[in-house]
Parts: structure tokens; sequence; C-alpha cells
């Protein structure tokens, strides 16, 4: 087989791999569109919050320890044990779900039939308030996150693809990072549990009907808030995955919280109402920047990656502005 | 003619009625400068179809408002089962076994029939998240007992034919029919329809009372309606309020309130002095 078809083969799987994470991180903004019709800029800012709390809670930092010593004068910085993975991700949940009370509770309840504009300047507001937060609970320096996720190129898979070069000599199997297979496979087991999820149980069908209709559903007894507050926690827990994975990958900073730019092209694509469309758009997304950075870059001057998506983006609203897989909007007149 | 009988019931043209469910004391809602319920009192009683009747903007929505909770009197009680009602949240108020519908249909355009009229049934639901979310046993008979009652609804009001299409897709009558489904599949003590034949045409109007008076029929519900078209109110209901510039101007039977001088008048635009 020939190098290029090899190596566009072996782009094109990582680049699926990258889509996933595009397609983590979108998820989590389409949930809250869908249930509230805020488009939450925060998602981002959320990832790095609950990557940074993970992180903390794992090595026993202590919360705020720079406020603390500034005020009184003391030295503290660490508990001085170490919790493992799972239980400091069952911490950071309920980290996570407090975290989504006292967003409905204290910004989001008083901003209730308010215009979107409004509600995502809130956001806004909330991604800088929470960014801050961040940083005086946990400190800024750049963290490595280890939950015990395998890292590295698998070897199992380049030996036992080699075949397929079909003696070509230059080519040594596929090379694909186990943790982008790990990413993988947890997304997708996020995806089925959300889609079972909001289909068939009882806080899921309240949640379609809060999203569909907010008088209707008050005249049916749903409660807004609790189904809001459930939404933000599952927001937060999609971003607690989506900041395990890229903090594991490239580390916890604060740049982590631009990852929600990246959202953006994912989601004009797939729909802002649409699950499946969140996963296909950042999959195609992830792939095509890859594939043209593989085929195009060179000819261009590369760094193709920065800009891509945008481009695809733009001309996705110009001829199909619902996205793939949202909702076409028909208003009867 | 409306008659007591020595048991504290009260007969209608010879049909007996129960007792009484809601009672409106003194209702008075105002927003800001404007009175939209004037001092207004009345009663709902055990399985009658009550119409509240009124030119437009008499206040008749915001009397229903009032009792379905989305809107919260300045003075005056709401009686609910012989004891006041605190102030409420719709959702409460929905969960107390009052179920309504809109004038401007309020259904979830995006998902089925079949759907939107299991949401009538959330409130019958467990509520734990946990045994939703593992889901075996309790919850699966619970689904599927609420999906046989959302069965037997939709048969009721034979919509069949329509039980997996989007409400979106659906013509303005049919919608109006399916929220009637969705608000009868929740049990209701009390049945609140808002306009429930606004702007259908004779042959969907004759439809939908014939429901409504099979739904009180049938499962014996105390509907509370408003109505613009005066003869369907007159065959439907058992009695009727009528509103005018917010406040309460007759009370009783059909051919009671027909044949009141201050509702004709009403009716036929009297100047008001």
């Amino acid at each position: 087989m020939p190098d290029a078809l090899l190596f566009g083969t072996e782009v094109f799987l990582n680049g699926l791999m990258a889509g996933v994470l595009y397609a983590l991180v979108a998820l989590g903004f389409v949930l809250i569109y869908k249930a509230s019709g805020i488009f939450n800029y925060a998602q981002g800012v959320m990832a790095l919050f609950a990557a940074m709390t993970l992180h903390g809670i794992m090595v026993g930092q202590v919360p705020f320890a720079h406020l603390i010593n500034a005020t009184f004068g003391t030295h503290i910085h660490h508990f001085g044990w170490e919790i493992p993975a799972l239980l400091a991700i069952v911490l950071t949940v309920i980290v996570m779900i407090l975290l989504a009370w006292l967003v409905q509770r204290y910004v989001f309840r008083h901003l209730v039939g308010q215009e979107p504009i409004i509600l995502f300047m809130a956001t806004i507001g909330l991604a800088y308030f929470l960014e801050g937060v961040a940083d005086l609970m946990w400190g800024s320096d750049i963290k490595t996150l280890d939950v015990g996720i395998p890292q590295g190129g698998s070897f199992w898979i380049e030996e036992n693809t080699q075949w397929m070069g079909m003696g070509n000599e230059n080519f040594y199997g596929f090379f694909l990072d186990k943790l982008d297979l790990v990413a993988t496979v947890i997304a997708a087991i996020l995806v089925v549990a959300l889609v079972l999820f909001s289909q068939y149980t009882k806080q899921g069908r309240a949640m379609r009907a809060v999203a569909d209709d907010h008088q209707a559903a008050l005249s049916v007894g749903i409660r807004l808030n609790s189904i809001w507050v459930l939404v933000w926690s599952v927001a937060g827990f999609v971003a607690l995955v989506a900041g395990i994975m890229w903090g594991s990958k490239s580390g916890v900073q604060f740049s982590l919280s631009l990852i929600a730019l990246k959202a953006l092209p994912v989601l004009m694509l797939g729909g802002f109402t649409s699950i499946p469309g969140a996963i296909v758009g950042g999959l195609i997304i992830g792939v095509g920047e890859k594939l043209f950075e593989f085929a195009v870059g060179p000819l261009v001057g590369g760094a193709t990656e920065n800009w891509f998506a945008y481009v695809l983006a733009l001309i996705f609203l110009v001829f199909r502005p619902q996205g793939l897989f949202g909702e076409k909007i028909i208003e009867r007149v | 003619m409306l008659d007591q009988t020595e048991d504290g019931y009260i007969t209608v043209d010879g049909r007996k009625i129960g007792g009484v469910v809601m009672e409106m004391k003194n209702i008075t809602l105002r927003f800001g400068g404007v009175v939209a319920i004037k001092d207004i009192s009345f009663d709902i009683r055990e399985g009658e179809i009550r119409a509240i009747i009124g030119p437009n903007g008499a206040g008749k929505s915001s009397m229903l408002n009032v009792i379905s909770g989305f809107y919260n009197p300045q003075e005056g009680e709401v009686w609910y089962h012989g004891k006041p009602r605190p102030r409420m949240k719709p959702f409460q108020v929905a969960q107390q076994g009052i179920a309504r519908t809109f004038q401007n249909i309020a259904l979830f355009e995006g998902m089925s029939v079949l759907d939107n009229v299991m949401t009538g049934r959330l409130n019958k639901m467990d509520g734990s998240l946990w045994k939703q979310a593992i889901w075996k046993g309790a919850a699966e008979r619970e689904e599927v007992e609420n999906r046989e009652k959302a069965e037997q609804i939709i048969d009721f009001l034979e919509i069949q034919a329509i039980r997996k299409t989007p409400v979106s897709r659906l013509p303005y009558g049919l919608k109006k029919r399916v929220e009637l489904a969705r608000a009868l599949v929740a049990e209701p003590k009390l049945l609140l329809l808002d306009e429930p034949m606004a702007g259908m045409n004779v042959e969907e109007k004759e439809d939908m009372s014939r429901f409504i008076l099979d739904v009180n029929d049938e499962f014996g519900t105390t509907i509370a309606l408003i109505e613009h078209d005066m003869g369907v109110v007159m065959d439907l209901s058992d009695r009727v309020v009528v509103m005018d510039y917010g406040k309460k101007i007759g009370d009783g039977t059909p051919d009671e309130v027909r044949n009141n001088q201050e509702v004709i008048d009403a009716y036929l635009g009297v100047a008001h002095d």
C-alpha cells in the first residue's frame, strides 16, 4: 500500500479521536441549551474548574490556601494526604452538583424569562467569575492530572496493524494514543447513557418537556428549578469528563477553558439542540481539520488547524443554519 | 332550575351534582394600576361543568390563571377541598390534581403525541432519581402502567392514528385535543379548559363538546371552562359565571343567566354609565 494512503488513514483515525474530545465539550453546551435556551459560555471554564478541583482533591491541596495564608500569615498548602482517583472523582462530582445548585439559585433563577442575550451575558460573567474562583482556590500553576488512564501509543495496535502495509517497509502499524481510545469509549458510553436517560426516565422526560415549553411544563406539575439544577449538574459532569480527558492529555492549565471556542464550530455543524449532532459534528471537525492539514496544509504553509473548523462552520451557517441535526425552524404565519 | 336537596347536594335540572370542591372568596387581582378581577366569589362543585363566560377582556383567563396558580391574587382566598390554599407555584397546583389547557395551546412541539400525553403522567411517577436510573423492577412496571393509561386516554379521544406524529405537524383542532389528552391523563380532580373551542369550525366544535361531555360523564371529572360561544356554553354547562370588566355580573344555570338583564346588556354592549 502506498505511504500516503496509510498515513492518511492514520490521520483520519487520529482525527476521529480528537473529534471525540471536541464532541464531549459540545455535549455540555447542547444539554444546557436544550433545557433552558441558555448558551452557556462558561462550559469551557466549568471543564477547567472541574479538572482543577479533581487535581486539587487528589493531591490533597488546601483550597484557598493563598488567601488563607495571606490573611492569617500561615503557611499551609497541603493536607498531607492523597486521595485515590475514583474517590476524588466522586467528590468532584459532588462539587459540580453544588456548583450547579448555586448557579441556579443565585443567578439564573432571577433571570427567568429574560432575553437570551441577557442570559448569555450572565454566562460570560459566570465564566470569568468561575475562572477567578478556580485560580483563588487551586492556584494558577500548570498541573499534571493522572487519574490512571493509560497514555502513549498503543504497541498492541501498532503490531497488529503492521500487516496492513502489505509489504510496505516504511509502515510500522498505526499509531494511536491509548488515552484517545479510552476517551472514545467513555464518550460513547456517556452519550448512550444520556440518550437513555432523556428518553426513558421521569427526569429525562421532564427535562425535554422543560426544554420545549416552560408554561406547559409548569401546568403538568414539573418544578422548573429542580430540573434546571439537574441539567446544570449533568452539564457539570460532562465538563468534568471533558476536563479529565483534556487535562490528562495536555495538563490542567487556564488555556483549557478555551476549548469552549473549539466547541462552537462543532455546534454550528451539529445543531445546538441535538445530542447525536454534537457527536457527529465533533467527529467531522476532528477528522476534517486533521485531513485538511495533511492534504492542503503543506501547500499553504501549514497551521490550517487553527482556522479550518471556523471556515467550515461559516459555510454551514450560510447554507444550513440549523446544522446537520438541529430542529428546522418553521414558523407558521 | 337550581334546587337544594335535604342531604346538602344540589341538583341542576334534576341532575345531581356534588359538594363544593373549590371556592373563590373575594378574589381581587391587579396588574399595576389595572384591576383584572374585582372582588369575585363563586364556587365549583364536584362533578359539574362550570363555565366562565364574558366579553373580551372581562378577566376570564385571569380567573383561570388564579385557580391554576399562574397568578396570585392580591386579595381574597382560594379554598380547595374545604381549606384555604396557601400561595402556590403552578407546578404545586398541578400536583394537587388540577390540570389545565391553554388558550393558545402550550404543547411540547418537539415531541410526539404519545410523549406529550406521557408528560401528563409525570406527577404519578416515583420521583427518586436512583430508581429511575437503575430502572429495573418498580420503575419499569410504573412505566408500563403509565403507558397503559396514556393509551387509554388516546383511544378515548380518538387520536390513535396520530400517536407517533410530532405535535408540530398537527392541525390546530387536533392540537387542542392532544392538549386535552395530556391534561386528562393526569386523572385530575379538577380540569380547567381555557377556550377549548376557540378558532374551531362547527364540526370540530361539536367533536370537542362531545368529548367534554364524555369526560364529565365517564370519569366524573369536575370541569371549569372558559368559552366565547354562547350556544356551546348553554348546551354544555351545568352552571355559568358571567364576568364583565373584571366583575361578576351573573351566576346560575344557563337559563337563569340567559334571562339576566345585566348579562344581556354586557353582551349587546349597552353603554356603561
